[in-house]
């Protein structure tokens, strides 16, 4: 059985940050793994450990070579090997629409024709929170999105998706199917030293378009990024300023007035 | 094709209320591609839906009678051939758990382009989607290239649809093929069903990623003892097991409507604010002067909850 997970590196802007033109500056940008590909990768690595067959969980990325470090922590995690995708085409858009990336992501899975496909439900950075169920169309699989729990018996996935307002569905797939993990559906683990040690040893393959056959214009999608801009903040809250002696103090008129603390 | 389709979303029985508000946004988009507004509405009590559906400004409702409870699989394969009859400029759809369980689909088997999570659409010269990223900390303006395009709306963001329309409504016949249903829908659970039911709480305080480690959730639980209030928490908390589902605030946990909503180290994502903004009074503390959370607070203290909590649990003892 082969498990493929989607992963991506995600940035996050720092609390204090400038927008210049359509850019913000590296300086005010940190890199990590997406937290929801954390949890799809724990779901990965739980069902190879729980499975008596052998089961080979790879992940794919597409990413500059700095996201390396962040595929390197997957791997620490317990995934058997990488690819990662990238193409000087890629470096030059400004935005990736979510189907191109699919588009790209799907290419990689047809030459690794997987069992199961976990992806993220979304990233933390651009949000579209559809490239999972984009690329299972585009492998003409089964999907499942926003999935909080997940068990896998024989042909199919029984799957609880998370819905809005504490309600759950409770949903079988045909497999094989792209997943789209949910935060919370697991405990992610934290990588060990020696796992540290042996993802440097792990494969980690790197492609460009051209190795997978894709034209460069994938890139050229129909999303241009017109605008960057902090949102207009509208806060009309009174602040309390001074020490936290002080603004407890303000606090505890506030909350005495509404009745708190009444007998 | 200036028409635009809008896709309903209903759950158990109803019609979900980003419904409306996707009549008022395609009404808006149509307005400015000088088109019809066309809505759909995929199994359910179909009849009954495209009767409330028939709202000011709705052309045509569309009934496409499948199934009594949403299956992506029968709603991609409706929408899809909707879409090919009525080759309309856009379709836009719910950018909820469930329109994010087909709109990608629908996008991908059409070969159109995918816009999700829009908050603003401006269709006067080309079509401009706004958008956030990084967590709300960052508005996108994306332009999409001519020709027709997916979108998913953001709920919240538009008024819902008033009034009572003169909208054609019409059945849609689709043939489902058998083959292409690889999902089942087996049933529903409530969660989070506990000892507690925070969305009947009269005082929440409320604790977030702020708290850093889950022993320093004493320190908010002796706070709620103190203000004889109940405590909840943001995603992050019911995430990490430190407390339970029944706990958690927000679009997949409970909304709550309390007089105070006392949030400590919650930053205010929309999910959770799409929970508690029907607080009477909100009060805010953080360290991050830009936390979006400030923006619908009533009161706010730009500081540690490390340091205000304990002065305020002195207070109240």
């Amino acid at each position: 059985m082969k498990i493929l997970v989607t992963v991506k590196e995600i940035a996050e802007v720092a609390d204090d940050f400038e927008i210049e033109g359509l850019d913000i500056p590296e300086t005010y940008l940190e890199y990590d793994l997406n937290e929801w590909d954390d949890y799809a990768i724990e779901a990965a690595v739980r069902i190879a450990e729980d499975h008596d067959e052998e089961v080979e969980v790879v992940t794919v990325t597409v990413g500059p070579e700095r996201s390396e470090e962040t595929i390197r922590m997957a791997l620490a995690k317990g995934a058997d090997r990488a690819v990662r995708v990238w193409d000087d085409a890629l470096a030059d858009a400004d935005i990736l629409a979510p189907t191109t990336t699919a588009g790209i992501l799907a290419a990689v899975a047809e030459r690794e024709d997987p069992d199961l496909v976990l992806s993220g439900v979304q990233a933390a950075d651009d949000g579209f929170g559809a490239t999972g169920v984009a690329l299972a169309e585009l492998l003409d699989m089964g999907w499942a999105a926003v999935v909080n729990d997940l068990e896998l018996s024989g042909e199919e996935a029984s799957v609880r998706r998370e819905l809005e307002g504490g309600v759950e569905e409770l949903t079988t797939v045909d497999l094989p199917a792209v997943l789209t993990i949910q935060t919370g559906i697991n405990e992610p683990r934290y990588a060990s030293l020696r796992g540290i040690r042996q993802a440097q040893r792990k494969e980690l393959a790197v492609h460009s378009l051209a190795d997978l056959d894709l034209s460069a214009s994938v890139a050229d999608d129909a999303l241009t990024l017109a605008g960057l801009a902090k949102p207009e903040t509208e806060s009309a809250a009174t602040l309390f300023e001074g020490s936290p002696a002080e603004t407890a103090a303000e606090l505890e008129t506030v909350l005495r007035d509404a009745g708190v603390g009444a007998e | 094709m200036s028409d635009v389709l809008v896709v309903a979303d209903h759950r158990r029985g109803e019609l979900r209320p980003v419904s409306y508000e996707l009549l008022t946004a395609g009404r808006e988009l149509a307005d400015a591609l000088g088109g019809d507004v066309h809505a759909t509405v995929v199994g359910g009590d179909v009849g009954r839906f495209a009767e409330r559906l028939d709202c000011e400004g709705v052309d045509a409702v569309h009934t496409v009678a499948e199934g009594a409870e949403f299956n992506h699989d029968v709603t991609t394969a409706a929408v899809t051939a909707l879409f090919e009859a009525l080759d309309p400029a856009a379709v836009v759809m719910p950018n909820s758990v469930n329109g994010l369980d087909y709109a990608p689909a629908v996008a991908t088997r059409l070969s159109l382009p995918l816009v999700t999570d829009a908050v603003g659409l401006d269709g006067d010269d080309g079509l401009t989607v706004t958008r956030e990223m990084y967590g709300s900390k960052v508005e996108t303006a994306v332009e999409v290239a001519e020709g027709p395009v997916a979108l998913t709306i953001r709920g919240g963001e538009w008024a819902a649809a008033e009034g009572i329309g003169d909208a054609a409504i019409e059945a849609f016949e689709v043939e489902i093929d058998e083959s292409s249903i690889r999902s089942t829908v087996q049933g529903f659970e409530e969660v989070g069903a506990g000892d507690v039911d925070i969305s009947e709480a009269e005082f929440i305080v409320s604790v977030g990623r702020g708290i850093e480690e889950e022993e320093n959730l004493q320190l908010v639980e002796e706070l709620a003892d103190a203000l004889d209030a109940t405590l909840a928490a943001s995603r992050p908390i019911v995430d990490n097991g430190w407390l339970p589902k029944n706990r958690q605030v927000g679009q997949s946990g409970k909304v709550v409507t309390p007089e105070i909503y006392l949030a400590l180290g919650i930053s205010g994502a929309v999910q959770h604010v799409a929970g508690m903004k029907g607080a009477d009074t909100i009060i805010a503390v953080n360290t991050d002067p830009d936390a979006p959370i400030f923006d619908i607070a009533d009161y706010g203290v730009v500081g540690d909850l490390f340091e205000v909590v304990p002065e305020l649990i002195e207070r109240f003892e």
